[in-house]
This record gives C-alpha cells, sequence and structure tokens, in this order.
C-alpha cells in the first residue's frame, strides 16, 4: 500500500498541522529580504480533500478529484467502518470514531469502494 | 409495530400471545422452549414473574446476543455492566439452560482485551456450554482469526458447525465474512455445500434449530438486515416440520413465521437499534437511561419432546 495512513485524530487537527508547517516555513523565508514576484504558496498538501462517514454513508458518496490528491476519510459514526476498495488498491483498518485513513490517488481511473463491515456503504471516487 | 412484520403472523398457529409479546419492539431475553420440535418464545420477564404457565420441556437453552463489550458511548457506556445484568437473568431462571448460544458481536471492536473481558463474564453463567457465531464486530482486521482460535475451536470451514441435543439438530452459520460491496450477510459456496450433506441424513421429523448473527431472513435490506444466500441455505431445510432460526445483529426482537420456519431475532445485551426504516441509519439508538434496560435482553428456548412445540421467551434486563 503506498501513501496511506491511518490516524487517530481528526480533521480539525490535521488541517491545524497543516498551518503549524506552513507557518514553519514561511519563518526562514519571512527573515530575508523582499524580493520580488509572487510570495510561495505552502507546499503541504496543496490537494487534499475530506470524505465524512456519517450514518452509515460516504458523503460525499462519489467525488471527483485532480490526480495526485489525498483524500481523507473521517468516520464520524458511533460503530466502526472500513474503507475498501473493490479493485484491492487500498484498504483501511477498522476506523473507530473520530479515527481517519488516508490514500493519495496517483492515477487516473475510477476507484469503487465499500465498508467490508456494513457492505450497503459503497462510493466512488473518479481520478481526471 | 411495523406492518410487513404483522402480517407474517396471521398463519402462526401457536402461541399468540407469546409471539405478540416478542412483536414488542422494546428489547428483552427470549426463552425457546422446544415442545415436540416447534419453537415457541415468552417474554422471559413473564416467566419470571410466573405469568405464563408450565413451560417444562426436554430442553431449554437461552440466546444472548450483541454483547459489544467495548462500546462505550451513549446509551450505554458500560456494556459489561448490563452484560452482567442478563447473566443474572438467565442465572435466576427456574430451570437452568442445557447450553447457552451467543449469535456474535461479542465485541465492538474485536479487540483481544475485548474478547478477554466477554469471555472473563460469561464464566459466571451457570450452564454447561456456551455456543458462538462471529458476528461483524467480531472478525473486524483477521478475518476472524482471532474469534476462531478462542471461541471456534472444532468447527468447520469458517467456523460453521452442527451438534444433536435431545433429538434435536442445532446448526450454527457464520454469515460475517467475505462480504460483497452492496451485499448484505454472506454464508458463501462452501458453507451452502457442507450444509446441505449435515442435514442430508437427518429425519424429516428431527427439529432443526439454526443460529448465525445476521438475520437468515429479509428483515430490511435497505439496513443490510438480511442474508444473500439464505434461500438457498434454507431450500436444504424444506422437509423438515420444525425449523428454528435464531438470529442477532438488529438489537431488538422480530418474530416471522414462514411454513415449518420461525424466525426470531433476539435483543442486544448493550444497546437499542431504531426500528427498520425509522431512523437515517441502524446505528446505536440513544434512549434515556432510565429507559435503557427495557430494550436490552436475553432469550430462552424450551423444547419438550411429542407436543411439537418449541417456545422462545424474551425478557428485558428491566424487572
Amino acid at each position: 500500500m503506498r501513501h496511506q495512513t491511518t490516524q487517530r485524530t481528526n480533521v480539525v487537527r490535521i488541517f491545524g498541522t497543516v498551518i503549524f508547517a506552513a507557518t514553519l516555513f514561511s519563518l526562514p523565508l519571512a527573515s530575508r529580504p523582499l524580493l520580488p514576484g509572487p510570495v510561495a504558496a505552502p507546499e503541504a498538501k496543496p490537494n487534499a480533500t475530506a470524505i465524512t462517514i456519517d450514518n452509515f454513508s460516504f458523503v460525499p458518496t462519489q467525488l471527483e478529484i485532480a490526480a495526485g490528491t489525498q483524500v481523507t476519510w473521517i468516520n464520524k459514526d458511533d460503530v466502526p467502518h472500513t474503507v475498501v476498495s473493490i479493485d484491492h488498491k487500498f484498504k483501511s483498518r477498522a476506523l473507530d470514531t473520530d479515527e481517519s485513513f488516508s490514500f493519495t490517488f496517483q492515477d487516473p481511473g475510477t476507484y469503487e469502494y465499500f465498508c467490508s463491515v456494513h457492505p450497503k456503504m459503497t462510493g466512488k471516487i473518479v481520478v481526471k | 409495530m411495523s406492518d410487513y412484520i404483522k402480517e407474517n403472523l396471521d398463519h402462526d398457529g401457536v402461541d399468540r400471545r407469546g409471539f405478540l409479546k416478542c412483536m414488542a419492539w422494546a428489547g428483552t431475553g427470549t426463552l425457546c422452549l422446544l415442545q415436540g420440535g416447534v419453537l415457541k418464545s415468552f417474554a422471559l420477564t413473564d416467566i419470571l414473574q410466573k405469568n405464563v404457565g408450565n413451560l417444562k420441556g426436554d430442553l431449554s437453552f437461552v440466546q444472548i446476543s450483541d454483547s459489544h463489550i467495548g462500546f462505550n458511548k451513549p446509551a450505554n457506556p458500560d456494556v459489561t455492566a448490563t452484560l452482567r445484568e442478563a447473566i443474572a437473568k438467565v442465572n435466576a431462571l427456574p430451570t437452568p439452560p442445557s447450553f447457552v448460544l451467543h449469535t456474535g458481536d461479542l465485541t465492538h471492536l474485536s479487540k483481544p482485551e475485548e474478547f478477554d473481558t466477554l469471555a472473563e463474564s460469561l464464566k459466571s453463567l451457570k450452564t454447561d456450554k456456551t455456543f458462538y457465531v462471529p458476528g461483524e464486530h467480531d472478525v473486524l482486521n483477521d478475518n476472524g482469526e482471532a474469534f476462531h482460535e478462542r471461541f471456534g475451536q472444532g468447527t468447520q470451514g469458517d467456523g460453521w458447525y452442527s451438534f444433536d441435543q435431545k433429538g434435536a439438530h442445532f446448526i450454527g452459520l457464520v454469515n460475517v465474512l467475505n462480504l460483497k460491496a452492496g451485499g448484505l450477510g454472506n454464508l458463501g459456496h462452501d458453507q451452502l455445500e457442507w450444509l446441505e450433506k449435515d442435514v442430508a441424513n437427518l429425519k424429516n421429523s428431527t427439529p432443526i434449530v439454526v443460529f448465525a448473527h445476521i438475520p437468515l431472513w429479509s428483515v430490511y435490506p435497505q439496513w443490510g438486515w438480511g442474508t444473500d444466500d439464505s434461500e438457498q441455505a434454507l431450500s436444504y431445510m424444506k422437509r423438515f416440520g420444525s425449523i428454528t432460526v435464531l438470529n442477532g445483529h438488529i438489537h431488538q426482537t422480530m418474530q416471522k413465521i414462514e411454513g415449518n420456519i420461525a424466525f426470531h431475532t433476539a435483543c442486544s445485551t448493550a444497546f437499542p437499534q431504531p426500528q427498520p426504516g425509522q431512523a437515517d441509519s441502524p446505528g446505536p439508538m440513544k434512549v434515556p437511561a432510565e429507559k435503557l434496560r427495557s430494550l436490552l435482553g436475553i432469550t430462552d428456548v424450551n423444547f419438550v419432546r411429542g407436543k411439537h412445540t418449541l417456545a422462545i421467551v424474551d425478557s428485558s434486563l428491566q424487572g
């Protein structure tokens, strides 16, 4: 499995870390003499998006993203769910409440997935 | 009460009062009494309060289900305590059950310490033996290996098995593994093949009791409350005079009679779930603390040879 992590954290903390990292990154820049030209955009996770698992559903159920985008699923239900690719491209462990799972989609294509605990729950990612 | 359950009760030909009692959505424990091959059910509360007649049978056993050890959210932050209350209820029965069936979701997250707590708690059950089948919460990350190692010794394939007690044939099935995207519970080809052979040489008059976690009848497919290949499984048993199917998973009692088959689901000992379609999802129901125990319970079954009745009694943890 590549580019996938399971984190016991929440989206707020993920974004908090991103902001913190971006702040660190920009500090040395600020200490240099200002150069003409555009300010460098933070490089951390320029393409990241989240899917919420709520009420036994993936929200949004279908998602279109650009190649290279990292998708993070976060479970807001009181019961565990999984995120499992039908074509075995990615597979999370069981995510308890507020746990999350991330996967970066490098290659264009259609990725269908489901919750292997509650297989009625299905979703689709289209990578352009 | 939902119409699709009610309609099926019109042809039951068995103790209507008992079944109506079980129809109560309020979760309870169930006593199943196998009398001459037919399963009858009664609310355990009624038995303990002596509201029903003599339930003495050739065999009595108890079903408990969905203990979800490890769950710690509203409406039940202490599922170990309610499991212990369920055990106390079983131990208070006038006739100790010959054995106990646990129909799955022993744990919430398949963690070793959750299995430990479950096993430790059930040691205080006053019965000779406890039989298990896994729920989907027991097989989360290892395809059921840990469950199988601890609770499935001596079973076939992925954990299915059968045994005989007092002339009745009991079959434990596994329908929570290898679930397919978009699908329901699943028995699979190997298990079906085994099942067909398992019942092939039994007499038509042998009472059959099948138990599995996810209902083997279509309770509410929209929420995954059914098993894709259960009809195939039941087709092998059509010739038998009495088939009783005991399931868990939906955390509420429901009954359906279809020909010679009596379907029954048991309550959870941990938390209630909504009636089919009565909420956005089948997730745990949050109920006031004082109401919780009326929605949890156990199931007791009694069998009397020659009387052709098998009594199932549900009773709640309350009272």
